[in-house]
C-alpha cells in the first residue's frame, strides 16, 4: 500500500502538467467548497456574536402592542398595569435570571440639550440601581448613581459614550449641565458596553438588525429624578441579564411570561416580548446558510466535472500504460495488485487535488473577506471532509479505469508497444 | 519432469472460422535441460511460449508444468504460477521506464510478499549475478540494450523460477550483447537452471542442448 502511494506520487510528479491539469477540476471544485463554506462559518459567526455575543447576555423585555414594540414616546399606554416590585421578586426567581431591573423608558427623547447642542433620536431611561450591571454596561468616567441619588432626588444623569459624543465631542462632559426637558441636570458619569464590537453592514437589513437600536445615544437619569420629567409614570421596561449565553432564550421567554400573567390591560393586544437575541440569530444564520447551500450545490458540480475528468485522463493512462501493465501481470501480479495500484494512483491525484483545493479555497476566502468585508473563517470539519471526499472521487472515477486495467490480457498487453 | 505436454491443440476465433494455431503438440522437458524452440514468424512458436508461460490456455490437451495440471485454473492461480515457477525474458526487454535496475528486480518479490528488506538483499545479489552490481540505482534508459536485457534476466531469476522462459532475448541486441546474454544463459544452466528458448535465429539456438522445430503449429522434436 505505502508502496503503491509512493510509486503514485512518483507517477504524478513525472507528469506534472498533465497530473496538475487532472487535479484542477478537483482543484476547483474543492477550492469554492471550502471558500464558500468559510464565508458561511465566518457570517454565521459575526451574527452571533453581533447579535449576543456582546458579552453581557442581557436581554432588553419590551410591551408590545400587537407584532410591534410600543413607542413609549408618549410614556405608557393608557390602561396597562405596571408591573411592581412582587413582580420583579418573581422574575428573579427564575433560574436562568442572574439579574434583572424595571426601567423608564422614552423613544426619541427630543428635548435633550447640551447649550447649543441637540440630540436627535435619543433615548432617556429612568433606571435603578441594578439596570447597568443587568443591561451590560460599565462606567467608563466619572460615576454611577449614588445612593444619594435616588434618596435625595438628585438631578444627575449618565450619558453613554455615544450620547456623551453627540453632545460634548471632545469637551469633557463630567460636572457639565445638559437641559432634559428644560430642566437642568448635571451629568456625573459616562457609561460604556462592557464589551464592544463592531458590526459588519452588508445590507439594509443588517443595518436595523444592528443599528437601529444603537445608532441613538442613550441618556440615564435616576428612576427617582423621572417624576420631575414625566410625573408620576410606572416603569413598563425590564432588562435581565441570564447566566449564560445559552440560557438567554429561556430566561427572557419565562421573564415574559411571569410579566405578561401579571398584566392588567384593558385592551388584548398588549403583551410582553422579550428580545430573543439568540433566535434572531438562529433565524439570520438558517438564511445565510440556506442561499450558500444553493452555491455549495454548484459548487458540488463542479466536483462532479473534475471527477470525470479524472476518469477520462485515468483511462487514457490504462491505455498508455498497457505494456507496463502487461509484464506486471506477466510477471505475476495479480488482478487484485493491478486494481489496488490504479485505484491508490487516482485517490492519491484527487486527495492531492483536494489538498491543493484546501489551501486555495482558504486563500480565496481570505481575499473575498478582505474584498467584499464579509468575514471568513476557517473550519477543520470541512477541510477533513473535502479531503477525504476528493479521495471518495478518485475512488468512485478510478474504479471504472482501474478495472480495465485489472482485466487486461496479458499476451494483448505485452503485444501492445 | 518440468514440463508436459500432451496433443495441446490452440485454435483461434476468427469471425466464424477456427483458425487452428497448435496442432496435437506432444514436448517434454527434464529439470536443468536447456532448449531452444525454433521456427519462423507464424508458425504458432509464440502461441506455444504463450501456453507453457501460463499467460494462455490451450484449446485441449494436457499441459504438465512442474507436475501440475494447469489445464483448469483461473487467473488468479495462473498469476500465482507465473510468480513462483516462470520467470519471463522478453525480447524487448520490458523494464519500466521510471524506475531503476533495483526497483525493476524487486518488483517479482514484492508481490510475492517478500519482507521489504530481504527484496533489496535479494535483488542486489541477482543484480550482482548478471554482472551489474555497479549499475543498480540506473534507470533503464542509462543503461546499454545488453545491460537491460540482464537486468530483465536477474528480475526473471529472483523469485528462483523451475524454469526460465525467454522469447527471442537477443532479438533486439547486437551480436556482442547477444553473446554475454548467450554466455549468461549458458552458465546460469550450469548451475542447474532450466532454461527453454525461442528464437527464429540458428546460431542462437545452437547454443541450448537441443533443439525442437516448430512449423505451422507442427513440433518436430530436434536431435538430443
Amino acid at each position: 500500500m505505502l508502496e503503491n502511494i509512493r510509486l503514485s506520487f512518483q507517477g504524478i510528479w513525472s507528469h506534472k502538467m498533465r497530473s496538475f491539469l487532472t487535479m484542477l477540476g478537483i482543484i476547483i471544485g474543492i477550492a469554492s467548497i471550502i471558500s464558500i463554506v468559510s464565508t458561511i462559518k465566518g457570517t454565521n459567526e459575526q451574527i452571533k456574536e453581533n447579535l449576543i455575543g456582546a458579552g453581557n447576555n442581557s436581554i432588553q423585555i419590551e410591551l408590545y402592542q400587537g407584532d410591534s414594540a410600543y413607542w413609549m414616546d408618549q410614556g405608557a399606554p393608557q390602561g396597562v398595569s405596571a408591573p411592581n416590585q412582587e413582580v420583579l421578586e418573581e422574575v428573579l426567581k427564575i433560574p436562568e435570571v442572574k439579574s434583572a431591573s424595571f426601567y423608564n423608558k422614552r423613544d426619541y427623547a427630543d428635548s435633550i440639550y447640551y447649550k447649543n447642542t441637540s440630540m436627535d433620536g435619543g433615548k432617556l431611561l429612568g433606571i435603578d440601581r441594578n439596570y447597568l450591571s443587568a443591561a451590560g454596561y460599565d462606567i467608563c468616567a466619572g460615576r454611577g448613581f449614588a445612593d444619594s441619588d435616588y434618596t435625595q432626588i438628585k438631578k444627575v444623569a449618565i450619558l453613554d459614550d455615544k450620547a456623551a459624543s453627540t453632545l460634548f465631542q471632545h469637551e469633557n462632559p463630567l460636572g457639565k449641565t445638559i437641559e432634559l426637558k428644560g430642566e437642568p441636570f448635571t451629568v456625573v458619569g459616562v457609561a460604556k458596553a462592557s464589551e464592544e464590537f463592531e458590526p459588519v453592514i452588508n445590507s439594509w437589513n443588517d443595518y436595523y438588525t444592528y443599528y437601529g437600536e444603537q445608532m441613538a445615544g442613550f441618556v440615564l437619569v435616576p428612576t427617582a429624578s423621572w417624576p420631575i420629567l414625566y410625573g408620576f409614570d410606572e416603569a413598563q421596561n425590564m432588562v435581565l441579564q441570564a447566566n449564560s449565553t445559552e440560557e438567554m432564550s429561556d430566561a427572557g421567554r419565562k421573564a415574559a411570561e411571569v410579566l405578561n400573567t401579571n398584566l392588567v390591560s384593558d385592551q388584548e393586544q398588549f403583551g410582553y416580548k422579550a428580545q430573543d437575541a439568540l433566535e434572531k440569530a438562529k433565524n439570520l444564520q438558517k438564511l445565510s446558510a440556506s442561499t450558500n447551500n444553493q452555491l455549495l450545490w454548484i459548487a458540488s458540480i463542479s466536483l462532479l466535472v473534475g471527477g470525470i475528468g479524472v476518469m477520462n485522463i485515468m483511462l487514457v493512462s490504462v491505455t498508455e500504460r498497457t505494456s507496463e501493465i502487461g509484464l506486471k501481470k506477466a510477471i505475476g501480479a495479480r488482478k487484485r495488485t493491478i486494481l489496488g495500484q490504479f485505484l491508490t494512483e487516482a485517490a492519491v491525484l484527487t486527495s492531492l487535488g483536494g489538498v491543493i483545493g484546501v489551501a486555495a479555497g482558504n486563500v480565496l476566502a481570505k481575499v473575498i473577506s478582505r474584498i467584499s468585508g464579509t468575514p471568513a473563517a476557517i473550519s477543520i470539519p470541512a477541510i477533513v471532509g473535502s479531503v477525504a471526499f476528493s479521495m471518495l472521487i478518485g475512488i468512485i472515477f478510478g474504479l471504472l479505469p482501474s478495472i480495465k486495467a485489472a482485466n487486461l490480457n496479458p499476451i494483448d498487453a505485452l503485444r501492445h508497444e | 519432469m518440468i514440463l508436459e505436454l500432451r496433443d495441446i491443440c490452440k485454435d483461434y476465433i476468427q469471425g466464424k472460422m477456427t483458425v487452428p494455431v497448435l496442432k496435437n503438440v506432444c514436448f517434454e522437458m527434464e529439470e536443468g535441460e536447456y532448449v531452444a524452440i525454433m521456427g519462423p514468424s507464424g508458425s504458432g512458436k509464440t502461441t506455444l511460449m504463450n501456453i507453457i508461460g501460463c499467460l494462455d490456455q490451450a484449446t485441449s490437451g494436457t499441459f504438465l508444468l512442474d507436475g501440475e495440471d494447469i489445464g483448469g485454473l483461473n487467473d488468479n492461480q495462473m498469476s500465482e504460477i507465473r510468480l513462483r515457477k516462470i520467470g519471463f525474458v522478453f525480447q524487448s526487454f520490458q523494464l519500466l521506464p521510471r524506475q531503476s535496475a533495483l526497483e525493476n528486480v524487486m518488483l517479482p518479490l514484492s508481490y510475492a510478499g517478500v519482507p521489504k528488506k530481504e527484496r533489496r538483499e535479494r535483488a542486489v545479489m541477482a543484480l550482482e549475478r548478471v554482472g551489474l552490481g555497479d549499475r543498480i540505482d540506473f534507470k533503464p534508459t542509462q543503461l546499454s540494450g545488453g545491460q537491460k536485457q540482464r537486468v530483465a534476466i536477474a528480475r526473471a531469476m529472483v523469485n528462483h523460477p523451475k524454469i526460465l522462459l525467454a522469447d527471442e532475448p537477443t532479438g533486439a541486441l547486437d551480436s556482442k550483447s547477444g553473446e554475454q546474454v548467450m554466455d549468461l544463459f549458458h552458465s546460469l544452466n550450469e548451475e542447474g537452471v532450466s532454461i527453454l528458448m525461442i528464437t527464429h535465429d540458428a546460431d542462437i539456438a545452437s547454443c541450448a542442448q537441443r533443439q525442437v522445430i516448430i512449423r505451422d503449429g507442427i513440433l518436430r522434436q530436434g536431435g538430443r
